[in-house]
């Protein structure tokens, strides 16, 4: 009866604490959420308002009418879309050599690739923007790289730091080792070349990683600030983290439409972790079958 | 590791050595074009003068010696970023273990509690600062708000120099707890139940078991979790820009905001790349400081 009653308290004061906490880790989020729907006089009302009196999406619509964040969505879109995919495939497609191929200089190769990811990107930008712009027969320039603005304001410029993490091959090589040499033996009975059975055997097998690789390139792409800051100089060509911090500049007052523009952008990551979730909960349940 | 001709002789080997050459041609090409390659030339770049309007000036280590000596922003930016860092770390360690040990068990809803407090953590840092910038404002921020009817404040975060950084320290930590949280939670989830389980028939106090069992067996997330975190605080650069500006009077100046200024606002490419070389400097004599202490005090 006592233990009943210890075991009974013990739950009441874990839940205390859980709830307590959610509520300094969750209450800057919530704030932004019932913000952005709140109306106007209700913003900055003393006592603070936290439920809105009534509804109103009408900080969206503004966030969208009065700027050009529907463009900046179509570039960040564009931008993310193009370095996941590039990473998938030329990540995957090095794993697998590394994983799973002999060849002369494997592993000195591969520790000075991991050697790369020590490299701050603060030690790269100069370097990085100088090459951007000067890129040969772009924008303008000649094959020197002379006379034009290069990929400055353009989408390749954008994407072009992001379009293959190391990181990447890393956790595609930790993952393909993984898979049961049985499985390429038996491709290569089929009469499967390397590539075959990379495509046909490896990739299928590997959602798990690729799901884990895709959230986390898209989210480095989608949340980066520095470069598209660096490498954009015309309006149309920002993507949504410039839009908001360029928003917030130009319009400090209206907080109201600076939240709903805030969530709409934070949602993409939020969905893509959501989905990923079901993925990482198969990636164990593979390995745990495996063995 | 076998010769070359091991591979080359052998027709079947050559042509799986090929096949592999071919596989991360890519990958080595762009790093030797996005990362060995920028790096390099910044390395060059540190030892010149150079406004991207004139060719690079040869200037061997003036720069050097002017950061190093003649530049009270430097210090101060350094200053900056290692109070930062050294007031971020810990507290993110301290809190994200509590948080940890706290979801690390099977009750109704702990699913919806880790992600309640994961939530910071996919948002960026840009949406964040935008929330926060609101939270922190002077005259209608949420915080000065709740505190008013207790007499407090109100409190200028972002524009008290003594106050700046520090309020950026609880930003960024609130932000970071989640992740680092995660990484706790696989720690613990691989420590062996029957370590406790002896501990237990011993007698032991709950916070003996900490002691004793828990932390230790943690080291090696813990020393995963410092170097990261070196890593990332030594780099802070987007709630700089966005909130603070580096200011006020400089007092949230960190390397990575001052590199940037200096590259893209004044165009001192030449000396933007020397602090570069020495931010990357000190980060990479941290992190093999980090893991030899760490390592060595078994």
């Amino acid at each position: 009866m006592s233990y009943k009653r210890h075991k009974a308290f013990q739950q009441v004061v874990i839940y205390t604490v859980l709830i307590a906490v959610s509520v300094v880790m969750g209450a800057p989020f919530l704030w932004m959420v019932l913000s952005s729907l709140k109306p106007n006089h209700e913003l900055f009302a003393y006592p603070p308002v936290w439920i809105p009196s009534t509804l109103t999406f009408e900080h969206y619509i503004n966030a969208f009418r009065y700027t050009d964040f529907s463009r900046y969505f179509l570039n960040s879109f564009i931008v993310t879309g193009v370095t996941v995919i590039s990473n998938l495939f030329f990540c995957s497609l090095a794993g697998y050599a590394f994983a799973r191929m002999d060849f002369y200089g494997k592993n000195v190769i591969f520790m000075a690739l991991l050697g790369t990811m020590m490299i701050p990107i603060h030690v790269r930008l100069v370097p990085l923007f100088i090459s951007v712009r000067r890129f040969p027969l772009a924008g303008g320039n000649n094959l020197f790289g002379q006379g034009g603005t290069g990929l400055i304001d353009t989408h390749l410029g954008l994407m072009l730091p992001h379009l293959i993490n190391i990181f990447g091959v890393f956790l595609m090589r930790q993952f393909f080792q993984s898979i049961p040499q049985e499985l390429t033996d038996a491709a290569k009975i089929d009469g499967a070349g390397e590539f075959g059975t990379y495509w046909r055997i490896f990739l299928p097998l590997s959602k798990p990683a690729l799901a884990t690789l895709s959230i986390f390139v898209f989210s480095g792409s989608w949340d980066d600030f520095l470069w598209p800051l660096v490498v954009t100089s015309s309006r149309y060509m920002r993507t949504v983290q410039l839009g908001l911090q360029i928003f917030q500049s130009q319009f400090t007052v209206n907080w109201g439409s600076l939240m709903a523009a805030t969530l709409v952008v934070t949602l993409p990551v939020i969905t893509i972790f959501i989905f990923g979730q079901k993925y990482f909960v198969q990636g164990i349940a593979t390995t745990g079958l495996k063995g | 590791m076998r010769g070359f001709l091991y591979y080359w002789k052998n027709k079947g080997r050559r042509r799986t050595m090929l096949t592999a050459y071919l596989f991360i041609a890519p990958v080595l090409i762009y790093a030797i074009a996005f990362n060995f390659g920028p790096m390099f030339a910044s390395l060059y770049l540190s030892f010149t003068r150079y406004n991207m309007l004139t060719p690079p000036q040869f200037i061997g280590l003036a720069n050097y010696v002017r950061v190093l000596t003649d530049d009270p922003v430097f210090w101060t930016s350094l200053k900056n970023t290692a109070q930062y860092a050294l007031e971020v770390l810990p507290l993110n360690i301290a809190i994200s273990l509590g948080l940890a040990l706290l979801v690390n068990r099977a009750v109704r809803g702990i699913a919806f509690f880790r992600a309640v407090y994961y939530l910071p953590v996919v948002t960026s840092i840009i949406a964040v600062s935008m929330i926060w910038l609101w939270l922190y404002d002077y005259n209608i921020g949420l915080i000065n708000l709740i505190l008013e009817p207790f007499r407090i404040g109100p409190i200028d975060w972002l524009g008290d120099p003594r106050l700046a950084l520090h309020s950026l320290v609880i930003m960024r930590v609130w932000k970071g707890v989640g992740w680092n949280m995660v990484i706790y939670l696989a720690g613990l989830q691989g420590i062996p139940l029957y370590l406790y389980e002896a501990a237990e028939i011993d007698g032991a106090s709950p916070w003996r078991k900490f002691l004793s069992i828990t932390w230790p067996s943690l080291r090696p997330v813990t020393i995963y979790i410092l170097i990261m975190g070196t890593i990332s605080t030594f780099q802070t650069f987007g709630e700089i820009y966005a909130m603070t500006g580096g200011g006020p009077l400089d007092s949230t100046t960190t390397v990575g905001f001052l590199i940037y200024q200096r590259a893209f606002q004044y165009y001192s490419m030449g000396e933007a790349s020397t602090v570069a070389f020495i931010l990357f400097g000190i980060i990479f004599t941290l992190s093999v400081v980090n893991m030899k202490f760490f390592q060595g005090t078994e």
